[in-house]
C-alpha cells in the first residue's frame, strides 16, 4: 500500500466562509475510505478540489507516485490522470443508451480528431459487456438511460466510473434514495472496486458506512475531526458532540 | 455492436435517394435540359434553397447536436458569398474593360488595367483603388480557399476566445450575435472596400461562361448545390453519429459531466463550431452566384436568427429536420413576400401578406414550440416508431 492521493494544508474560502480549513487527508492504493460529516462539513468541496472544480486558496494536492500537483490542472486533465467522480445526483446522459453512456466513459483516446476518425478499440464491445455484467445492466444496454430506475442510474454511473478505469474513485452519496436490496448491490460494487484501486465514499448514512467496513474519516467545519475504524470514531467524544448536538 | 455507417443512419440513404430524385426531376422539367416547365428563375430559387438547406444542417449540428445556439452562422454564409463574389466581380469586370483598353492605339500597362478595373468596381463608392481585402481577387483558387478559410479562421478565433472563457448558453448566443452585428456594420462601411451598402452585384454572370445561357448556368449551379448538400449531409451524419456524436450530444446535455469523463469540452465545441462555419461558407459561395447580388443586409443578425427559426421549426437534433425547416420556411417566405400570395380583403382591412408574413412566421414558431417541441421532423420519428412497433 502506497500513498496515492495526498491533500495537505488545504483551505478554501467562499465569500468569507471557510468551507475547508487546513484539511489534510491521505488515501492509499488500494483502499476503501468513507468520509462522513454533518452538512456543511466540506465533504463535497473536498471532492471539488481534488477533481479541479474548485481551486483552493492554499495547500497542496499531490497525486500518484510521480507526485503530480493537481492544482494547476483542468477537470479533463485530472480525469485523464486517473481520477473518476460520481456525483450525488445521478448524472448519466439520459438521451443516450446505456451502451453509449459506458462507451463515452470507456478508457480510450479523448481528442476530437481521434474520436472522429481514429480506429476504434477492438475490445471496446467486450469491455462494455464486462462492465454491464458487473453493474447488472447487460439486459438494458440498448435502453435509453433516461428510462432506467433511480437505482439503475446510480449503478450505470458507477459503471461509467469503472469504465474510466481510474486509480482513484470519488463517490458522493451512492446509496441515497436506494432500496435496501439496491444498497447491498452498491456496497458489493464499491468493495469489489476497492480491491484494485482507491475508492473514497462520501456518505451520510451510518448504516451504509458500517457495511463498507473500512477506515472512516470524519470531517467537521472543513477539517478532519477524527480518523479510524467506524467504532473508533463513533466512540470519539468530539464526534459524538458534533453528531448528536452540543 | 458497431453497425455499418448507413445502418446506423437510415435517414442518410433516404435523404440521398430523395435528393437524387428531386434533382433528376427538376432537371427533366428545366428549360435548359428538358420540358421547360420549371422557369429559370424558379430553378434558381430551388438551387438557392438547397444552399439554405446546407447551412441549416450545419446550424443543426452546432445547435441541435452540440447545444451551441450560434446566431452567427449566416454571417459565415455571407462571408463565403463575398469571397466568391470578389473573384466574380474582378474577373468579369476585367473581361469588360480589357477589350476597350486593347482597342486603344497604345497597349495598356498592367497598372492601367488595374486602375480601369478598380474604377469600374469601386466607382460607386467614389474610389478607384483596390483595397487590401481584394489582394487575391484576381485568383479563383485563392478566393475559393478564402470561401472556406476565412469563415473557418474567424470561427476558430472567436470560438477559442468564447469557449475558453466558458461562455455558454444565452450569453454565448448574445456574443455570436454581437459578432454578426459588428461584421455587418463593418461590411456596410464604404472604407472597408466591399462597396458598402451596394454590395457585390452581377454575380450571376460567370466569367468564361458568357456564351452560355442563364438557363444552363443555373442548372449547373443547381446541380452543384445538390451535390454540396449531399456531401454535407453525409459529412455531418458521420460527425453526429458514432462516438464523436455521442460526445457532442453529451456536451449539449451536461458539459460539466463530460469534463469529468476526461474530454476537453472546449476542443470539441471549437471543432464543431469551426467545421460548421466552413460548410456555411461553402453554402454561401454557391448561393450568391444564383442570387446575383450580395450586400451587407444579408449578414445582418436577423438572417442568423431566421436560420435558428428554420432549424427549430424543422426539428432540432435530426439533420433532415433542418432540411425540412429550411425548405418549407424559405420557400413559403419567398411565396408570401414575393407578391404571389393573394391579399385577403376583409372590407375594412386588407391583409397584405408582404406585411403579415412575419407575423405568420412568428406565430408558427410559437405554435411549433408549444405543440411540436421536436419540430416537424419529430412527426417523422413518430411515424417510424409506429412502423417499428410489433
Amino acid at each position: 500500500m502506497s500513498t496515492l492521493l495526498e491533500v495537505s494544508g488545504v483551505s478554501v474560502t467562499f465569500d468569507g466562509f471557510r468551507a475547508i480549513n487546513n484539511l489534510s487527508i491521505q488515501i492509499a492504493e488500494p483502499e476503501l475510505r468513507a468520509v462522513i460529516g454533518p452538512n456543511g462539513a466540506g465533504k463535497t468541496t473536498f471532492m471539488d478540489i481534488v477533481t479541479g472544480k474548485t481551486r483552493p486558496d492554499e495547500g497542496r494536492v499531490i497525486f500518484g507516485e510521480k507526485s503530480v500537483s493537481l492544482l494547476g490542472l483542468s477537470e479533463s486533465r485530472i480525469a485523464q490522470a486517473g481520477i473518476g467522480r460520481k456525483f450525488q445526483k445521478p448524472t448519466v446522459f439520459e438521451a443516450q443508451t446505456v451502451r453509449e453512456n459506458i462507451r463515452l466513459a470507456l478508457k480510450d483516446t479523448r481528442g476530437p480528431l481521434d474520436v472522429l476518425i481514429g480506429r476504434k478499440a477492438r475490445d471496446s464491445e467486450d469491455r462494455i459487456r464486462a462492465i454491464s455484467d458487473e453493474i447488472g445492466l447487460t439486459e438494458a444496454l440498448d435502453r435509453m438511460a433516461g428510462s432506467l430506475s433511480h437505482g439503475q442510474k446510480q449503478w450505470l454511473e458507477i459503471g461509467m466510473l469503472l469504465a474510466q478505469d481510474p486509480r482513484l474513485l470519488l463517490v458522493d452519496e451512492p446509496a441515497a434514495g436506494m432500496t435496501p436490496a439496491e444498497r447491498e448491490h452498491t456496497t458489493d460494487l464499491l468493495v469489489r472496486a476497492a480491491r484494485t484501486r482507491a475508492v473514497v465514499v462520501v456518505e451520510h448514512d451510518m448504516e451504509f458506512v458500517r457495511r463498507l467496513n473500512c477506515k472512516v474519516t470524519v470531517l467537521h467545519e472543513g477539517s478532519v475531526l477524527a480518523e479510524g475504524s467506524l467504532d473508533h470514531v463513533t466512540g470519539n467524544q468530539d464526534v459524538i458532540d458534533v453528531y448528536l448536538g452540543r | 455492436m458497431e453497425r455499418p455507417f448507413l445502418a446506423r443512419n437510415p435517414s442518410v440513404l433516404w435523404f440521398l435517394l430523395g435528393l437524387a430524385m428531386f434533382t433528376i426531376g427538376v432537371t427533366v422539367l428545366s428549360e435548359a435540359a428538358g420540358l421547360g416547365l420549371v422557369s429559370t428563375s424558379f430553378l434558381k430559387t430551388l438551387g438557392k434553397t438547397l444552399c439554405l438547406c446546407l447551412v441549416a444542417i450545419a446550424m443543426d449540428v452546432v445547435w441541435g447536436y452540440c447545444g451551441i445556439l450560434s446566431l452567427g452562422h449566416f454571417a459565415f454564409f455571407g462571408i463565403g458569398g463575398y469571397a466568391i463574389g470578389m473573384w466574380l466581380m474582378h474577373a468579369r469586370t476585367e473581361g469588360i474593360v480589357l477589350p476597350t483598353l486593347q482597342a486603344a492605339p497604345l497597349p495598356p500597362t498592367p497598372q492601367e488595367i488595374t486602375d480601369a478595373i478598380g474604377n469600374q468596381i469601386f466607382g460607386v463608392v467614389g474610389s478607384s483603388e483596390f483595397p487590401a481585402l481584394w489582394a487575391f481577387s484576381h485568383s479563383l483558387t485563392l478566393q475559393l480557399l478564402a470561401v472556406v478559410l476565412v469563415p473557418g479562421l474567424l470561427a476558430l478565433v472567436f470560438g477559442w476566445l468564447a469557449f475558453r472563457s466558458r461562455v455558454t448558453g444565452v450569453y454565448l448566443s448574445i456574443l455570436t450575435q454581437a459578432m454578426t452585428l459588428a461584421l455587418s456594420l463593418y461590411f456596410f462601411q464604404n472604407d472597408t472596400g466591399l462597396r458598402g451598402n451596394n454590395g457585390l452585384s452581377g454575380l450571376q454572370n460567370i466569367p468564361g461562361l458568357e456564351h452560355r445561357s442563364q438557363a444552363e448556368v443555373s442548372l449547373w449551379f443547381f446541380w452543384a448545390s445538390a451535390l454540396a448538400l449531399a456531401l454535407g449531409y453525409v459529412l455531418f451524419a458521420a460527425v453526429v453519429s458514432g462516438r464523436f456524436g455521442s460526445v457532442i450530444r453529451a456536451i449539449r446535455d451536461n458539459e460539466a459531466r463530460v469534463r469529468f469523463l476526461g474530454y476537453h469540452v472546449e476542443h470539441y465545441k471549437l471543432f464543431v463550431f469551426t467545421l460548421t462555419a466552413m460548410v456555411a461558407g461553402i453554402a454561401g459561395a454557391l448561393y450568391y452566384p444564383q442570387a446575383g447580388i450580395i450586400n451587407p443586409g444579408e449578414i445582418a443578425p436577423i438572417a442568423s436568427i431566421y436560420l435558428a427559426v428554420w432549424v427549430a421549426i424543422g426539428g432540432r437534433g435530426r439533420l433532415y429536420g433542418a432540411v425540412i425547416g429550411a425548405t418549407l420556411v424559405s420557400l413559403l417566405s419567398s411565396w408570401f413576400t414575393g407578391g404571389s400570395a393573394p391579399d385577403i380583403n376583409l372590407g375594412l382591412y386588407v391583409i397584405r401578406w408582404t406585411d403579415w408574413w412575419l407575423v405568420l412566421l412568428g406565430l408558427s414558431f410559437v405554435l411549433v414550440t408549444l405543440f411540436l417541441p421536436k419540430g416537424i421532423g419529430g412527426l417523422f420519428d413518430r411515424l417510424v416508431r409506429k412502423g417499428d412497433a410489433p
